[in-house]
């Protein structure tokens, strides 16, 4: 089963086992990893996932959706590799993943 | 409401023809019997066609799947095209402002004003807010009936848009009261019986912020929201009409929502003394209580849309040109996605699934602010052991709109 590492706002580090096909978003709620809200349960509509993603995996991670993109947009705290974790979904090629949290979620 | 009178609403909602079904008309919403009619869209026709409505022809879209699907796709459902609420006014009689326009001008003024409610300045907000709240509530009345509305709700919400605003304090209710107008719809019999009337008074407001705006335009760039909007490029251009419109915007969405969340948060504690003891006993449910009071008050009732294209929503055929209405409050008690909806549970499971503060785009800019607001006002009352009876029925607003209360009398013993 792959493995995320969460880096909390605070420094605070999480390894989680996720099974492929979860989202970074639900792996984080079920595994009460705090700083993660998914206000609108996982279907790009809040940005209440906001995370970074550590820079070497944004290859395999993805590109941003047109509607993430837009949320992004109004996140203050958006950086280069942010994206919206509802939006990533585990495979075994993401096995080790590594993403922060931002100071809040908004 | 008696069991009589509820049992005659539930039977007239039954009775009358599907067709002849109108959720828009604002005196349901003051007596608070528009529910069985949400709760009979949902089940019979959750995505239901009213042709002569009190506000003329719209579709209502009742259940929180399909109101997700409507919000999520400002490509097919505009903002602006015929503005946010039920009601139509012709182009040159609104007011513009970034919640009733599309991308990308909605996103450039909405990235002007964002950054006040941005993290950073929400946690130099805590400690001003929770000074107040805690002067608001050691100055309350003891053994006396008050209106919890006006010495509490408005009080501490006018209060924080005064900030926001640098708005002078001392006229600080004036910001309520624009507020209470800009939300009117002109009816025969109340104080604003037509739209003149109600736009007069709106022209004071902006006389008023104009005096602001030009004394923050010539000096250095300022963290309020005047000031931002003075020097941002995006908004510094602004007519006068506009520039009234995201006035009101602002005061309405910082003001109306979280005062009714305010209020209807003590109401529905009063009714669920258990859920009370709940909090009581286990401070740590705040944050989720938040959520529940903003779901179950749901104080913005709806937003309204307009189809740019021929569409389906749910096997409807909607047309271009349609008016769309996304009833938040009918889709916050859809039992397919929220488990018994219709009770209040301050510990209820993903209580931040919620309609509340919209989806998409246009969602709610100030979100975090009413939450904190709300958590250090249950924190407070908690804390000091405040015990608030509610003494008599709330009044609530004749608006399809603000979802509201006008008085809620309270007495605190000793």
């Amino acid at each position: 089963m792959p493995k995320i590492h969460f880096l909390e706002f605070g420094g605070r580090e999480h390894l989680i086992d996720v099974p492929c096909g979860t989202s970074v978003m639900q792996a984080a709620v079920e595994n009460n990893v705090p700083g993660i809200d998914g206000d609108c349960g996982g279907v790009c509509a809040c940005a209440t996932c906001h995370v970074y993603v550590d820079p070497a995996w944004l290859a395999k991670t993805g590109e941003r959706t047109i509607s993430e993109d837009e949320l992004l947009n109004f996140a203050s705290t958006a950086q280069e590799n942010s994206r919206l974790a509802c939006q990533i979904r585990m495979d075994d090629a993401m096995d080790g993943l590594r993403v922060r949290l931002p100071e809040s979620q908004h | 409401m008696s069991t009589l009178v509820v049992d005659r609403v539930q039977h007239e909602a039954q009775a009358v023809p599907l067709d002849r079904i109108d959720v828009s008309d604002p005196r349901r919403f003051q007596d608070d019997t528009v529910w069985p009619y949400f709760e009979r869209l949902r089940k019979e026709d959750p995505v239901h066609y009213c042709r002569d409505g009190m506000f003329g022809p719209y579709w209502s879209i009742t259940k929180y799947r399909d109101i997700m699907a409507v919000d999520t796709n400002h490509k097919v459902f505009s903002s602006e095209a015929g503005g946010i609420i039920i009601v139509d006014r012709n182009v040159g009689e609104r007011f513009p402002n970034f919640i009733a326009m599309d991308p990308p001008k909605h996103d450039e003024q909405r990235k002007t004003v964002s950054p006040i409610v941005a993290p950073a300045n929400l946690a130099n907000l805590e400690g001003l807010i929770r000074s107040r709240v805690c002067t608001i509530l050691d100055g309350l009345p003891r053994q006396e009936t008050f209106n919890w509305v006006d010495k509490v709700s408005i009080e501490l919400t006018t209060q924080m848009l005064a900030t926001l605003f640098d708005f002078p304090f001392e006229d600080r209710r004036l910001l309520t009261y624009w507020s209470d107008v800009a939300t009117t719809f002109p009816q025969a019999g109340q104080p604003i019986d037509t739209w003149e009337k109600r736009d007069a008074i709106l022209a004071e407001c902006l006389a008023y912020f104009t005096r602001l705006w030009n004394e923050r335009i010539n000096r250095a760039p300022g963290s309020d929201l005047i000031s931002m909007l003075a020097h941002s490029p995006s908004t510094r251009n602004m007519q006068p009409r506009e520039f009234l419109g995201n006035l009101i915007l602002l005061i309405v969405g910082g003001n109306d929502t979280t005062r009714n969340s305010i209020t209807g948060g003590l109401w529905f504690m009063d009714q669920n003394p258990d859920q009370l003891q709940k909090l009581r006993d286990n401070a740590a449910l705040i944050p989720g209580a938040v959520s529940e009071i903003i779901r179950y008050q749901t104080p913005l009732a709806h937003m309204r849309r307009t189809a740019l294209e021929d569409t389906m929503v749910a096997g409807k055929r909607i047309r271009e040109g349609d008016k769309v209405v996304m009833w938040y409050i009918s889709g916050n008690r859809d039992d397919e996605v929220i488990d018994n909806p219709n009770s209040f549970i301050v510990d209820r499971k993903n209580p931040r699934q919620h309609l509340s503060f919209g989806f998409g785009i246009h969602r709610c800019v100030g979100n975090r602010l009413a939450e904190m607001q709300l958590r250090i006002l249950w924190e407070e009352i908690l804390r000091r052991g405040l015990n608030v009876q509610v003494v008599g029925e709330p009044v609530r607003v004749p608006s399809n709109f603000v979802h509201g209360y006008s008085s809620l009398p309270v007495r605190i013993a000793a």
